[in-house]
């Protein structure tokens, strides 16, 4: 429905690239289409409006780049502009003077507060601090009881009591000053911007506690409603910034820029699973990219940069080009992989990925490496370096030995081979052949422009010579092939 | 599986590549990229930074928006056109429902008004049996699956049909099936009491099929007349999650348990991923209604329109609060109503 903006935009501005500059009719029919994306996402209609204005704003008159088509002008414009709304920089906790520094979760019913209370307690803990955490949820049946078991699986002692919640938040800082914990998060019941009463009651606690910072929790599938409920708690308590929720649901998340739009105050964390670790600092640029379906390129550099030896990969980078890959490679990037995170977790950063693709991606773990590491180790060193000489008995050893089936060995041997082929073809400046890759080098380009980086030249070089590929082909042809090789890939069920 | 582990090699192979030719460039191979880990401070220059918090005070104003639009006569105009958008899209909606009624509008009768054509309209999307099923066949238990994401309410909800089951005279048998989330036993349990249904719970992390079926078992031997599972909430996009739930589902159907109402309980707040969620649980739980939480705050709800029209799932009940009561029918013609600010 709403794949990958980028792709419509670059097409419906296609026609324009002789033109020097913009016109009015051209801006009105990519930004129709901006708006309706955003709309997809669950951006606000006020706010979409708003920016699509911005944008607007900032597209007019202003001359096309050279090194850019103007959808890829235009998609910069939208990806600069969400950047800068969704905070430009984060928030950075400063520890109060005078320990504790109280922390105040408030939010809607069943938007994360209790679990996120628990992340964000184990987050503090990773600092080097010495979190305390208040269960002030007295509403919900259990809530408390939530909260200290998630407390006891972190090592971080719960505060409460049955009296009420205001009472509660206040014996609560009080017993962490006594005991000398410096960081306090109280956890406080779900309630609706439109029940003065707990509204109220939220306000109480908040002047009691005197928090250093008030955040808004918020789950990330929210609707048009994120508006109105961010607007009322912030004019309530005065946020000092957004925690978002539930970023591993594969929503667009258009939420966090309504909410952001309107409260103006920084998105802070984000959560993005079920697990305790899964929390993490908000990072705009990537938030943007995730709304624009342009995927999460810069974090896989960032974590191909931070995990992989420059020396390995410019010698893995020519063997591969010059067509020379053995399995051998392949075993030491899988091992690279794994150093880099979650492979389902990488997938899903990659632009331009099909459904099935993502699909394949959720229900990818981590096991599964060892399934494809068990097949190649059980094959011999000679096998490694040139696997055309396994044949059918040297298969069903293989298979044997990895306590996998030959289908299975047949698979990784047909991709291995698929994969070889066009890397080599890179290498030759040739187009690859495989579905998405293009989108990969635009997008890469696109991130480290974000990033505020000069383009490299050679990623420019590469990507003229994909799209000059490209060209070659008839379009119809190029979708073609990408729907035939869509056909090929492992259905997601097959595990 | 190993297409995905190929394709994960394949993206790194093209960072590779990309890195070294960024490396090549420079005549050497560049070190790690220091980026700012942890982003500089905001709250002070809050004001200087673009935001669109001026927005703030235009909100509000699509509620009483449709009496304005009660008095468009005629033909719908420009503004008219516009009107029905903002509610529309607002409401939640969606983009596709909200366009195909707009084209709608031209072809409208000149008898009716703007606002009764668009109440036709999402009305006729809304045309289906919302009756529950309360029995099984012959020497069976009835089970209500109840699923969904995280954070919906299914927990409150199962209170909430407990007490409305037990007030009909039905003996109600909770089954604590969400063992994966801290306490969640414990929060239906303090429910069963609230409601004085009989709970079945077992340990956290314990075999969500395994609670359930004992339940049907008790059930069965003590002939209650109603069994209530609740379900870990899991997010729509994951096989591995669904299939889990596929499997709660095949043993709460095993004799003598019979799954006659699975219900997906739908946060109203939530906007077009709920259309996902739908999607995805009506393949794997085989969805028969939805309950639609939370309708008691501003939001509206809009997408089970486009939920009712391409799935086909009928919304059986709503959620309007945290008491024990605060649970109703579906009406189509009072939620259209509400949706419409009328």
């Amino acid at each position: 429905m709403f794949d990958a903006l980028s792709d419509r935009l670059e097409k419906i501005t296609a026609g324009l690239r002789s033109r020097g500059r913009l016109s009015d009719a051209d801006l009105d029919i990519a930004l129709g289409d901006v708006r309706q994306a955003l709309l997809e996402a669950d951006v606000e209609l006020s706010v979409t409006n708003a920016f699509t204005a911005a944008v607007r704003e900032r597209l007019q008159g202003e001359a096309l780049s050279q090194s850019l088509s103007p959808g890829q002008q235009v998609i910069k414009a939208v990806h600069e502009q969400l950047v800068e709304v969704l905070g430009g920089e984060a928030l950075k906790i400063t520890y109060a003077s005078k320990p504790p520094t109280v922390i105040l979760l408030a939010g809607l019913q069943g938007a994360g507060k209790t679990t996120t209370a628990a992340k964000l307690a184990n987050w503090f803990k990773q600092q080097g601090r010495n979190p305390y955490l208040i269960a002030a949820d007295l509403q919900r049946p259990a809530a408390v009881e939530q909260l200290r078991v998630l407390g006891r699986s972190i090592g971080v002692d719960v505060y409460s009591d049955s009296s009420n919640p205001i009472d509660v938040a206040k014996k609560g800082l009080k017993e962490a000053t006594r005991i000398g914990r410096d960081v306090v998060i109280i956890d406080t019941a779900g309630r609706l911007s439109i029940d003065q009463e707990l509204m109220n009651e939220v306000k109480k606690i908040s002047k009691v506690t005197d928090p250093d910072y008030t955040f808004l929790v918020i789950d990330s599938v929210t609707g048009q409603d994120a508006v109105h409920t961010a607007k009322a708690f912030h004019d309530t308590l005065a946020l000092s910034g957004i925690i978002v929720t539930k970023l591993d649901y594969d929503a667009r998340g258009g939420a966090v820029l309504s909410a952001r739009g309107v409260v103006g105050r920084p998105v802070v964390f984000a959560a993005t699973g079920e697990k305790i670790t899964d929390f993490d600092l908000f990072y705009p640029d990537r938030m943007a990219s995730r709304i624009l379906g342009m995927g999460d390129v810069l974090t896989l550099i960032e974590q191909a940069e931070r995990n992989v030896d420059p020396e390995v990969a410019a010698a893995q980078a020519s063997r591969m080009m010059s067509g020379e890959f053995t399995l051998d490679d392949f075993m030491s990037q899988l091992n690279q992989i794994r150093k880099m995170g979650s492979l389902g977790g990488l997938m899903k950063m990659m632009p331009g990925m099909s459904k099935e693709m993502r699909n394949a991606a959720n229900n990818v773990d981590d096991g599964q490496l060892n399934k494809v590491e068990a097949i190649i180790q059980s094959m011999t060193k000679k096998e490694r370096q040139n696997p055309v000489i396994i044949d059918g008995s040297r298969r069903t050893r293989i298979a044997r030995g990895s306590g996998s089936s030959v289908s299975a060995v047949n698979q990784l041997l047909n991709q291995f081979t698929q994969m070889k082929k066009m890397m080599k073809q890179m290498g030759g400046g040739g187009a690859p052949q495989m579905p998405g890759m293009g989108k990969i080098s635009g997008a890469v380009a696109r991130a480290q422009m974000a990033r505020g980086a000069e383009v490299p030249a050679g990623l420019e070089a590469l990507n003229a010579g994909l799209q000059a590929g490209q060209r070659t082909n008839p379009p119809a042809g190029g979708r073609n092939n990408k729907k035939k090789k869509g056909g090929r890939v492992t259905p997601p069920k097959q595990r | 599986m190993i297409f995905a582990v190929i394709g994960a090699v394949t993206v790194l192979a093209l960072l590779l590549l990309a890195l070294r030719r960024r490396s090549r460039k420079s005549g050497r191979v560049q070190p790690v990229r220091a980026r700012a880990a942890m982003p500089t401070v905001l709250v002070d220059d809050v004001a200087q930074r673009p935001s669109l918090a001026g927005l703030g005070s235009k909100l509000g104003s699509s509620r009483g928006v449709f009496d304005r639009l009660r008095t468009v006569a005629g033909a719908p105009n420009r503004e008219s056109l516009a009107i029905v958008e903002e509610v529309l899209l607002r409401s939640d909606v969606g983009v596709p429902l909200t366009t195909e009624i707009l084209e709608s509008l031209g072809a409208m009768d000149s008898g009716q008004s703007v606002l009764e054509h668009v109440r036709a309209a999402l009305l006729a999307n809304l045309q289906r049996d919302r009756s529950v099923t309360t029995t099984a066949k012959e020497d069976h238990v009835p089970v209500w699956l109840f699923v969904g994401v995280n954070g919906v309410g299914k927990t409150t909800t199962i209170g909430k049909l407990a007490q409305q089951q037990q007030g009909a005279g039905r003996r109600v048998i909770l089954a604590a099936g969400d063992t994966f989330r801290a306490a969640a036993a414990e929060q239906l349990n303090q429910w069963a009491e609230r409601t004085g249904a009989d709970i079945v719970r077992a340990s956290e992390g314990a075999d969500p099929g395994s609670v359930i079926h004992d339940a049907i078992g008790r059930a069965h031997a003590r002939k209650f007349d109603l069994v209530l599972a609740d379900t870990a909430g899991r997010r729509a996009n994951s096989t591995n999650l669904l299939d889990e739930l596929a499997k709660v589902r095949r043993i709460a159907d095993r004799t003598p348990g019979e799954v006659v109402e699975t219900f997906l309980v739908l946060d109203a707040t939530t906007g077009q991923n709920a259309l996902v969620q739908a999607k995805e649980f009506l393949a794997s739980a085989g969805v028969t209604g939805i309950v639609l939480t939370k309708l008691d705050g501003t939001a509206r709800g809009g997408i089970v329109v486009a939920i009712e029209r391409e799935l086909g799932i009928p919304v059986k009940y709503i959620g309007v609060g945290e008491g024990v009561d605060d649970l109703l029918v579906f009406e189509p013609t009072a939620f259209v109503d509400s949706l419409l600010g009328a």
